[in-house]
């Protein structure tokens, strides 16, 4: 009894496993898999719980990463059905590829804002980055985040981008960012309005928004990707965020609509 | 702590026991004639072949996950036979996520075998094969229930160490529900989110299942230890 017992009872408890793994059935409904930029993350929570309302038969699936990422993932074949980009060059690089199944539709201009946890940032500028006790600075990574390529921008615009540059730490994308300051491992960071006005990170600091003229334009675009050509829940999804009940839950994060093309 | 996961988070629960059982079946398989095959052979190339297996222990997972989604990929030679026969490409499926756990599990199955399989002797062999016995028969009837333990401790660590992968996971199988979004980067995710709860649910989950896990590799141990093997 003895030495057969434990053997048994693991082997016993192996298969269990394996038929609960295997014989299970998986989800009858296809999800609909949304690729959206990390600035996204809050207001597409909401704007997903209020198309559920009114779909909720469609099952929607979100996933959060940095745009440039999503692009190159989307190029090797990934099965994402629509995608919103924190900078429309990357949905039109995809529709050159011949990759996407709709137009790419601009839906909102992004703008970044210093924001901390540790200090007063509503009540600092750009150039106060510079002064000594700010050790740490979180920016996105510029080279595949948007809105590390805007804060960059901005830095060099305000002329102290030589300056500054030892202090900073790179996000994986602009949630990642927020959390870098959110934690208080970076004294501060430049992030999107949109997730510096979320009920989430408002109550853990203020923020204080960086004039638009010190970068270019955040031109948010999304597209229905060829992988979601022939699902009419991606039609449906994407009517709604054009929406006036869409926009109006953009602009509650502070997103600014694109004029009209 | 309550036990108030998310569909979400069961889903990738779900998907992380079935990466983990399908790569330890896999690996039993694979890994008990390359084993055998190294405790055995005489051969020169031997030491190159172990050297190969045991890669995995120190690369950096996104190098093995960097490659994988370069060969799997579309544009990769794998993934370009697998259009050809009409298939898809393997970068960000289930499947892909299979071959890497396959390849970075390896070590975690062949080494413990390879041990069982060399403290069986020669002896024993001998005399099976005088008593008439085929090298199957032998292989089965011998050396197998002989090397019970090592099959235990090479399982083991072959399934935990699944559960416990990352790196690779996230180059190959990027973090897209039900199909790759397994544990560990669910708990990537819920932090990016700030979402402090569901990632210390999860976190202390896994925590949790690792100590046991090994707790009870340890107490079998001990105890085929006790009985003499």
């Amino acid at each position: 009894m003895k030495r057969p017992g434990l053997i048994h009872l693991l082997t016993r408890g192996f298969l269990g496993l394996f038929v609960y793994v295997y014989l299970l059935p998986v989800q009858a409904a296809q999800p609909l898999v949304v690729a959206a930029a990390s600035d996204l993350r809050y207001a597409m929570n909401r704007l997903v719980s209020q198309y559920r309302i009114l779909h909720p038969q469609d099952i929607l699936h979100m996933v959060y990463g940095s745009s440039g990422k999503f692009r190159a993932q989307i190029a090797n074949g990934a099965p994402f059905d629509l995608f919103f980009s924190a900078d429309i060059s990357y949905p039109e690089m995809l529709q050159k590829q011949g990759l996407t199944a709709s137009k790419v539709y601009p839906y909102a201009l992004g703008r970044i804002a210093l924001w901390s946890a540790t200090r007063a940032a509503d009540r600092l500028k750009l150039r106060d980055l510079v002064a000594e006790d700010i050790k740490k600075i979180a920016i996105a990574n510029p080279l595949h985040a948007p809105y590390g390529q805007r804060a960059k921008e901005a830095l060099q615009q305000v002329g102290i981008w030589e300056k500054v540059k030892p202090k900073l730490v790179y996000g994986e994308n602009i949630s990642h960012t927020a959390q870098l300051v959110a934690s208080g491992a970076a004294d501060i960071g430049i992030i999107a309005l949109s997730l510096a006005v979320s009920p989430e990170l408002r109550q853990l600091g203020g923020y204080s928004l960086i004039p638009e003229r010190l970068h270019k334009p955040l031109l948010q675009g999304f597209v229905i990707t060829r992988h979601g050509g022939n699902r009419p829940e991606a039609k449906r999804f994407a009517a709604f965020i054009r929406s006036a009940a869409g926009h109006k839950t953009l602009a509650s994060y502070g997103f600014s609509l694109p004029a009209v093309k | 702590m309550s036990l108030s996961l998310s569909a979400g988070d069961w889903t990738a629960l779900w998907l992380t026991l079935r990466l983990a059982v399908t790569t330890t079946l896999i690996l039993l398989l694979l890994g008990t004639p390359l084993a055998w095959w190294l405790s055995h052979t005489r051969s020169r190339s031997k030491l190159v072949i172990e050297s190969i297996v045991s890669l995995p222990l120190i690369l950096p997972p996104t190098v093995l996950g960097y490659y994988l989604l370069v060969i799997l990929g579309p544009s990769g030679w794998i993934g370009r036979l697998m259009q050809a026969l009409g298939g898809q490409h393997l970068a960000f499926t289930f499947t892909g996520l299979v071959i890497g756990s396959v390849l970075y599990s390896l070590p975690f199955m062949v080494q413990p075998l390879q041990d069982g399989f060399s403290t069986v002797g020669r002896r024993r062999l001998e005399v099976a094969a005088t008593l008439g016995a085929s090298p199957l028969d032998t292989f089965f009837h011998v050396v197998m229930p002989l090397s019970r333990h090592s099959y235990l401790t090479a399982s083991t660590l072959t399934f935990a160490h699944t559960v416990g992968e990352f790196g690779i996971i996230l180059m190959v199988g990027g973090n897209i529900p039900g199909k790759t979004r397994v544990l560990s980067v669910a708990i990537y995710d819920h932090a990016e989110a700030m979402d402090y709860v569901s990632a210390g649910t999860l976190s202390a989950g896994l925590l949790v299942f690792s100590f046991m896990l090994l707790l009870a590799v340890r107490i079998v141990s001990q105890h085929f230890e006790s009985q003499g093997r």
